[in-house]
């Protein structure tokens, strides 16, 4: 099975701060739905960053999609955001845009023409239940909604990953239902594989799913 | 209304500098016009023993545009009801020669006295009159008027950078977020920097094409043509073409460098 994510004697420190994640090795199998836990400030969302790029290795080497991302120029990773798709507790919308266009923005990045973005956006609306919001600003909207307009915006490129940061960590319990089944559909319909870093793993997942947990730096599975 | 209120910032502060700027060159024609007024009105007489070549004249100080023989008549006039014609006659041979030197250009204290001492080396003049008290007096209230201008210019500019960084700040503020998520899907730099520069150029025309209306009608209107004609000055209040290239080059050049500095001072924050 092709591996999406390859890491071996990964270590990972803010610039000039103590080592947050050490000697890191394990790999993420294409198609797979992958959870890490921890507990705060153990250092997950710092692992989920370095994945795309926004925090380099301070040792060891870490590639994504094929790309090693120790040296990475800006130009390829870039050309490797174009193929993942990240959802943030916070949501991440552009708030002068209104919902259409945050979920349009990855299909224009990769230049799609705006016929078929604008096509993409109304079946990704309606596959989110949103489609009666399409020109809605993100501060209309429930943190729910919010979401999932963020979750439709990640989906939106049909990407080969995507990496969620405590996707439901601000949410009440129908709009993290709906959020997890999204994820579930991406992970088993479009063979999208998902990593995610929360503090709970929900019981009602029907997906296989691997366990890592962080603690003192170093990443375990959990059987 | 949101897209309205996207563009109302920059263009607010782009129209208030823009206005400063035209009002500055307004200023500035009313005094080069009333410099001219003054030009016109002001010129040294010189008496003269003999009659002067008038290239002899214009050759002494370069400050001199033209040279007018005064006639005699005027001074005659009021002596002559009890002289004879020939004693008339006589008087105008013995009377010196009167010149009116008219000058190109409204002239400062040193160069009056310059001029004066110049036109005096030649024999043949006798006497400068130059109206130095009088000159003195104008010319302190022009200089005044031209400081007070100047100052005026500086507080624009001063102003003009406080609305700059103010700006710039909101800016950096409001344009990092989006640059930061557009950099999360993998836009370019000129992708992410493209929004801004293109809301930079539209402000930059929108706030141009207000200031042009707001000046057109300025420029037509009744109250302002006759405040200028009670004080005898008459200018170009706004040239439609001129001054608004100059006021789009201002506005373009000010949001583009806005947004320039926006990319150069973009860090990326996850």
């Amino acid at each position: 099975m092709d591996k999406v994510i390859i890491v071996k004697d990964l270590s990972l420190s803010y610039s000039n701060s103590e080592t947050i994640i050490n000697t890191v090795n394990f790999s993420v199998d294409s198609g797979s739905f992958v959870f890490i836990t921890g507990a705060s400030g153990s250092g997950k969302s710092t692992l989920l960053k370095s994945f795309f790029g926004a925090l380099k290795p301070k040792q060891g080497s870490l590639v994504v999609g094929g790309v090693e991302l120790n040296n990475v120029s800006r130009s390829k990773l870039n050309f490797l955001r174009r193929h993942i798709g990240v959802v943030f507790q916070d949501y991440k919308l552009v708030q002068e845009w209104n919902i259409e266009k945050n979920i349009m923005l990855p299909l224009l990045i990769n230049g799609y023409i705006k016929s078929v973005a604008q096509n993409q956006v109304d079946k990704l609306l309606k596959h989110v239940r949103l489609n009666h919001q399409a020109g809605k600003y993100p501060q209309e909207l429930s943190g729910g909604e919010q979401q999932r307009v963020a979750m439709a915006r990640a989906l939106s490129h049909n990407p080969i990953l995507i990496l969620a940061d405590e996707p439901t960590g601000n949410l009440d319990d129908y709009s993290s239902e709906l959020i997890w089944k999204l994820l579930e559909g991406a992970n088993e319909q479009l063979k999208t594989t998902v990593i995610v870093v929360t503090h709970h793993i929900p019981e009602t997942l029907s997906v296989n799913y691997k366990h890592y947990h962080i603690e003192y730096g170093s990443i375990n599975e959990v059987n | 209304m949101r897209s309205i209120k996207n563009h109302l910032s920059l263009v607010i502060a782009l129209l208030s500098i823009l206005f400063s700027i035209q009002i500055f060159f307004i200023v500035d024609r009313a005094i080069d016009a009333y410099k001219d007024n003054l030009t016109n009105n002001y010129s040294v007489i010189a008496v003269s023993q003999n009659k002067l070549d008038n290239n002899v004249l214009l050759s002494i100080n370069k400050n001199i545009l033209s040279i007018e023989e005064l006639s005699p008549d005027s001074v005659i006039k009021r002596l002559n009801s009890d002289m004879q014609k020939k004693n008339i006659e006589l008087l105008k041979l013995s009377l010196p020669k009167f010149y009116k030197i008219n000058l190109n250009s409204y002239p400062s204290p040193e160069q009056v006295n310059q001029l004066t001492s110049d036109l005096l080396k030649n024999s043949s003049i006798t006497k400068v009159e130059n109206f130095s008290q009088n000159h003195k007096t104008t010319y302190k209230l022009l200089l005044l008027f031209k400081n007070v201008v100047m100052i005026f210019a500086l507080v624009v500019i001063v102003v003009t950078l406080l609305l700059i960084f103010k700006e710039l700040k909101i800016w950096q503020y409001k344009h990092n977020e989006r640059m930061n998520i557009m950099g999360l899907f993998g836009a370019a730099l000129w992708l992410r920097s493209a929004v801004l520069f293109r809301l930079a150029v539209v402000d930059a025309l929108i706030a141009s094409f207000l200031a042009l209306g707001i000046f057109l009608y300025f420029s037509s209107s009744p109250w302002v043509l006759e405040q200028l004609n009670t004080i005898g000055i008459n200018i170009v209040i706004f040239d439609p073409i001129n001054d608004f290239a100059i006021i789009l080059g201002i506005a373009l050049a000010i949001s583009i460098f806005l947004a320039s500095m926006i990319v150069i001072g973009h860090k990326e924050e996850v």
